[in-house]
């Protein structure tokens, strides 16, 4: 069977797999965009505590993932919790780094102005601080994205959903006619879904940063 | 918290520092010094002085950007020192350097931010978007939906203030709002704060390191030097003519009669009716008023009412009836609030030997001559130069009142 046949054959499998890979990662990133901004907006103003979430965001990162998961299994059991636990601890970093730059970022002047003008410091963060943050947040989370698809595959390692299960079983069973194939499929199908979350997030900044401040 | 005044504007309030002092943290010294000031309500009172005397801070004071280290600060009588920050600046306009605008929101959004913060109604802050977007000279049709990269500097200048005045707070602070546009936007904005004070009223502190500036703007200048110490506070007159030491002559600079110019404006002056015609006027009638008017030339005005050319007899038969081609443009005009060395500049530039003389719309209103402003000058540096021989005349009797005090003094003991 060769690799277009292969498709033809599995392409339920597949698309399934994809949509739960896609899913799994769309989730994880919607928890590690809103734990990652808090972070950032309770550490900013503050020279230590922000380098230390930094600091310790990018700890996680160096843990391999194949560790993490291994050290999450006993603690949550098998399947979806491990692999959503770790993902969105990989995804922090870029989340919470770039969600402090761009708060730090944000011209003294106009923090000046916006207090001057009597906002208080809850009003001054929501309606001037992150809006302007929010470029550099986006593309933080849009790396954090592609990172994770990558990551996500280790998922099947904890019998969690995703692209992943088809590489596993392909490197599984090495020398069998289908192994290639399988593996193929699956990097194939991650890099696919990179591209089109990627896609996604252009028309998102489109659709989010403000017109006023688009470059 | 709602309603901090009705509809029909706030007018000023005074300001009272007493014995305002700010230590930074790190820094022996205090960076403002026990100042002690009041300020008159409806009042322009500038800060002037070096770099790094003080004047921000103290200003920053006023809406507690910069909490005091010591003394109190007295808003309309009320002690503000300890109140609420948030509270006090909403009745605080507060205008900067570069318009501190926010690039995220357009222009409308911006100048609606204070209404909404001490809740307004929809339409009353809609309303009154388009009625500061007016008052500071800017089309509200075209500028409501731009956002501030879409406008030039003074523009944004301009918003600024709009911003600042939206929901008409008594006080307006103004940090070197208008350092960092070119001169020529900058005289221009400064007309148009002249213009904008005398419809409101308001108490406005403005700090400047421009002397020229000052005598344009206050009612008063405070002089400050380092630490913020009061060198010399008192009318701009009284500072040209007066200065206290020689830090505040210094501060005045050269040219002292020709910034005296600075301090009055074309409405002090006599504005004189001119001939006019219109654009729409049939040519019959431009000639006529051309040959009956008894002046060498005629004003021509467009559609709008604005000075278009001046046109001398001749003209028309040399353009043969082309009003297009006929004619030389008005390169220059001053508005009612302009300052005299303004009208000056515009006279001497402008080969017909006066400048015409427009309203907030820059329709025509009338002229002023050569010869009204160099009488008007005359009397002013007459005037000035009587007051500054009565001042020294006061100041000579005093020393030698003194000097006969010291030398009777210890003369007398010694005799005993
Ligand atoms: N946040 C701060 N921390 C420490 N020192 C400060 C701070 N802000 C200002 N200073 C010091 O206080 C003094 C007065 O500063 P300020 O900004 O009021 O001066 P200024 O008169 O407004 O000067 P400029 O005309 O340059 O704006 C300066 O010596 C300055 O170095
Ligand atoms: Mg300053």
């Amino acid at each position: 069977m060769n690799f277009w046949e292969y498709l033809a054959n599995r392409h339920q499998q597949l698309l399934t797999d994809a949509y739960q890979q896609a899913s799994l990662v769309f989730q994880c990133m919607l928890m590690a965009t809103a734990i990652g901004v808090v972070i950032g907006v309770v550490t900013y103003r503050s020279g230590w505590a922000g380098n230390l979430a930094t600091v310790g965001t990018s700890a996680i990162l160096t843990v391999p993932s194949l560790a993490m998961i291994g050290l999450l299994i006993p603690l949550v059991g098998l399947g979806v919790p491990p692999t959503v636990i770790a993902l969105t601890l990989y995804g922090l970093l870029p989340v919470v780094r770039n969600a402090i730059v761009g708060l730090r970022g944000v011209d003294p002047t106009l923090v000046d102005a916006a207090k001057g003008i009597g906002m208080s410091s809850a009003m001054r963060l929501l309606r001037v601080e992150l809006p302007l943050a929010w470029p550099p947040i986006l593309t933080g989370i849009r790396v954090s994205t592609q990172m994770l698809m990558g990551i996500a595959a280790i998922a099947a390692y904890a019998s969690g959903p995703g692209l992943g299960n088809e590489i596993f079983r392909g490197i599984a069973s090495l020398g069998s006619k289908n192994a290639l194939n399988q593996v193929l499929a699956g990097t194939l199908g991650i890099i696919i879904l990179a591209l089109l979350f990627d896609a996604a997030y252009v028309v998102i900044g489109r659709l989010t940063i403000p017109r006023g401040i688009r470059v | 918290m709602s309603e901090t005044e009705s509809g029909g504007g706030a007018h000023g309030a005074t300001i009272e520092l007493v014995n305002l002092t700010k230590r930074y943290p790190g820094n022996p010294s205090p960076a403002v010094d026990n100042v002690t000031m009041e300020i008159k309500a409806g009042e322009t009172v500038i800060f002037v002085g070096p770099s790094g005397c003080g004047k921000s801070t103290t200003l920053k004071m006023i809406n507690r950007l910069i909490e005091p280290t010591g003394g109190r600060i007295r808003i309309d009588g009320e002690d503000v020192t300890d109140i609420d920050p948030v509270k006090l600046r909403r009745k605080v306009g507060y205008a900067i350097q570069s318009s501190g605008l926010f690039p995220h929101m357009t222009v409308a959004q911006n100048i609606a931010l204070v209404p909404k913060m001490i809740g307004w109604p929809k339409g009353r802050i809609r309303d009154r978007v388009e009625e500061m977007l007016d008052l500071v000279g800017l089309d509200p049709g075209e500028f409501h939906g731009r956002y501030p990269r879409q406008l030039s500097g003074g523009q944004q200048q301009r918003v600024g203030v709009a911003r600042a005045l939206a929901a008409d707070p008594p006080v307006l602070l103004m940090d070197e709002p208008f350092g960092a546009v070119d001169p020529i936007t900058r005289d221009h904005l400064q007309d148009e704060l002249i213009r904008l004070q005398h419809e409101l009223h308001k108490t406005i502190v403005f700090v400047t390191h421009d002397f020229d500036e000052a005598i344009k703007l206050g009612d008063r200048i405070a002089v400050l030097r380092e630490r913020s110490h009061i060198a010399q506070f008192d009318t701009p007159e009284a500072i040209l003519t007066n200065p206290a030491d020689d830090f505040v002559s210094g501060f005045v600079g050269a040219g002292a009669a020709l910034k005296r110019l600075n301090l009055s404006r074309v409405r002090d002056v006599e504005i004189t009716d001119y001939p006019t015609v219109t654009v729409d006027d049939p040519l019959q009638t431009i000639f006529n008023k051309l040959r009956s008017s008894g002046t060498n030339e005629i004003l021509l005005l467009d559609q709008r009412r604005r000075p278009y050319k001046w046109l001398r007899r001749g003209d028309l038969m040399r353009a043969r009836g082309s009003l297009a081609r006929a004619g030389t443009l008005v390169s220059d005009t001053v508005t009612r609030d302009a300052t005299l060395r303004d009208a000056l500049e515009a006279v001497l530039t402008d080969n017909t030997g006066r400048v015409a003389v427009t309203g907030r719309r820059g329709e025509y209103i009338g002229v002023v001559d050569m010869e009204t402003l160099l009488n008007s000058v005359h009397e002013l540096l007459e005037a000035d130069r009587l007051e500054a021989l009565e001042a020294q005349h006061e100041l000579e009797e005093a020393r030698a009142a003194q000097t006969h005090a010291e030398q009777e003094g210890p003369g007398g003991e010694a005799k005993a």
